[in-house]
């Protein structure tokens, strides 16, 4: 009897979650699948089966580019947040000497992740602006006549802003597998007569794989799923596929920005899925 | 214990550490700085005088859309979200120890949360609410679309917590003729309660900073992060800053309520132990 009922119980204690994901996630993944297939005017949407919404897609130079440029961003953010994260998180792990320390620093990384994305994001304009601080500054030292113009609203900026609010998703996982390698090991290593170098390459950077895996899926669908960075920071002027979708969204063109939804969420999973083909992130929890 | 000396590569890392710190909290001091900018003052340096000037005008409905409201609403929801997440990813969290049918798929769904982009959730909710003719509001689609962001995060945490829990206290409290119900309360709970404020506090804090899954799942009234958004566009003074100002050091209050209560927990059973 017993049994039967702490059987029974793993099953309620999961059933907030499941309907919650299922009402949530689920159901709306699957209405966005439906509706990229319906056809709208300006006032609603009918169901149907057309393949219009795709087609407008595919057959857009403009998405094309729009698309090409959000895969830029987001292979550029990918690269120097692996960069910056990993060398943070080597520091914090291997350098740092005692753990209360190593807590104090890390919390030091987190806070700004629990405060807002959009002031943050606001936060460069006073630095980068035409009449900001870093043109003054430059200015007055003499280094340059004109302002620099590409500092705010340009791929520059957009690319900056990303990588002060992502990098953090980097930092963490990586941090956390750094925590859990056998410190034994990479004595051995020394004992066995490697140097830094080649500890690093050989012992550390292998067995950190699984926290760059879950970073870099982070940063992936972070980056991919953007709008407001890009548009605030390039100051509309460029695009990535989010900022079509917030578009459409702000149109009322609900099928077309489902169609956009459907391929991005295609394009993301495909990319998760290559970095999963790496590890296996189950083992890492 | 003898302490080796710091190699060249500590140095150079430490520097670049420092550096990685000033990148991060560089540019959200400036807007700090700014907001006590003087009445005549502009977005950018140099201060002109020293004010509250731009504080006080935050305050008179007329200057900043409705910031009292925006405010209000993103602080109930993030309550709701907080006590939300952290119920629901304790108890899935207690079914993940056992095997149950299915927890593979339900794990999957919960990492699949994570990683589909949020702006596809706000679509996608909002899209089912208008098929289904509800009326979206931020109690309900708000509501849910944030849980799908907040609950993987608890779930995750939790897997954390049970993944280094030891057993053996509980099966002592078992072996002295504690029910299921008292070894939870009066052992597992107090053991794991730090982990619990900690949930809660990703729960509220990333629920109040939401901006994707805000977009088509409010209704009718804004949030904070939407209604600072929609303030970047027009909003051409200080006063921007200042609401930033406000609302980053409320988010640093929490963050330092919840540190300081999960201290004193630990060393309160530090003490007990």
């Amino acid at each position: 009897m017993t049994r039967i009922l702490s059987r029974a119980s793993a099953y309620l204690q999961a059933l907030p979650l499941t309907v919650i994901l299922l009402f949530f996630l689920v159901l709306p993944i699957g209405m966005l699948l439906v509706v990229s297939f319906w056809d709208y005017d300006f006032i609603r949407m009918y169901p149907d089966f057309i393949w219009l919404n795709y087609d407008e897609v595919v057959n857009s130079a403009v998405t094309w580019r729009v698309y090409g440029n959000t895969l830029k961003y987001c292979l550029i953010v990918w690269a120097l947040c692996l960069f910056i994260g990993f060398w943070v998180a080597y520091f914090l792990a291997f350098h740092v000497r005692t753990l209360t320390m190593q807590m104090a620093l890390f919390l030091i990384c987190t806070v700004p992740f629990l405060t807002s994305n959009v002031i943050r994001m606001i936060s460069w304009v006073p630095l980068l602006g035409r009449n900001g601080l870093l043109n003054q500054t430059l200015q007055n030292m003499g280094l340059i006549d004109e302002p620099l113009e590409f500092l705010l609203f340009s791929d520059f900026a957009v690319i900056l802003a990303m990588v002060h609010l992502f990098t953090l998703f980097m930092v963490v996982p990586i941090f956390n597998t750094m925590m859990r390698i056998d410190r034994s090991l990479i004595e051995a290593a020394r004992d066995g007569g490697a140097n830094g170098l080649q500890i690093l390459w050989n012992v550390i950077i292998p067995l950190t794989k699984p926290g760059i895996a879950i970073g870099s899926i982070f940063i992936v669908t972070l980056v991919m799923g953007d709008f407001v960075t890009t548009r605030f920071m390039s100051g509309g002027q460029s695009a990535s596929v989010g900022s079509i979708i917030s578009n459409q969204m702000g149109l009322l063109q609900y099928p077309s920005a489902a169609a956009n939804a459907v391929i991005l969420l295609i394009i993301v999973l495909v990319m998760v899925g290559a970095i999963l083909r790496f590890v296996n992130i189950r083992k890492e929890l | 214990m003898s302490r080796e000396r710091r190699s060249a590569g500590f140095y150079v890392l430490a520097v670049f550490f420092t550096l990685f710190v000033i990148f991060l909290y560089g540019p959200i001091s400036t807007i700090l700085i700014l907001s006590f900018q003087g009445p005549e003052g502009g977005l950018t340096f140099p201060m002109r005088g020293f004010s509250f000037h731009w504080f006080t005008r935050l305050f008179q409905q007329q200057a900043v859309g409705d910031f009292g409201g925006s405010f209000s609403r993103s602080l109930f929801l993030g309550l709701m979200v907080m006590i939300t997440t952290v119920v629901v990813s304790l108890l899935a969290g207690l079914a993940f120890r056992r095997r149950f049918k299915g927890s593979a798929l339900l794990f999957y769904l919960a990492i699949a949360s994570l990683i589909v982009p949020s702006i596809l959730v706000g679509l996608g909710v909002g899209i089912t609410f208008q098929v289904l003719g509800i009326r979206p509001n931020w109690f309900t689609s708000g509501f849910g679309a944030h849980l799908t962001w907040t609950l993987p995060f608890g779930l995750l945490i939790m897997f954390a917590v049970f993944n280094r829990f030891n057993r053996s206290y509980e099966e002592a409290a078992r072996d002295l003729g504690a029910s299921p119900w008292q070894t939870f309360r009066n052992v597992v709970l107090p053991l794991i309660l730090p982990s619990l404020i900690g949930v809660g506090l990703f729960g509220f804090t990333l629920s109040y900073d939401e901006f994707a899954r805000s977009r088509m799942t409010m209704g009718s009234f804004n949030t904070l992060p939407l209604e600072i958004t929609g303030m970047t566009t027009n909003v051409t003074t200080p006063v921007l800053y200042a609401l930033g100002t406000v609302t980053t050091v409320f988010s640093l209050l929490v963050i330092g309520g919840a540190l300081a209560a999960i201290l004193l927990l630990r060393r309160r059973s530090a003490r007990r132990a």
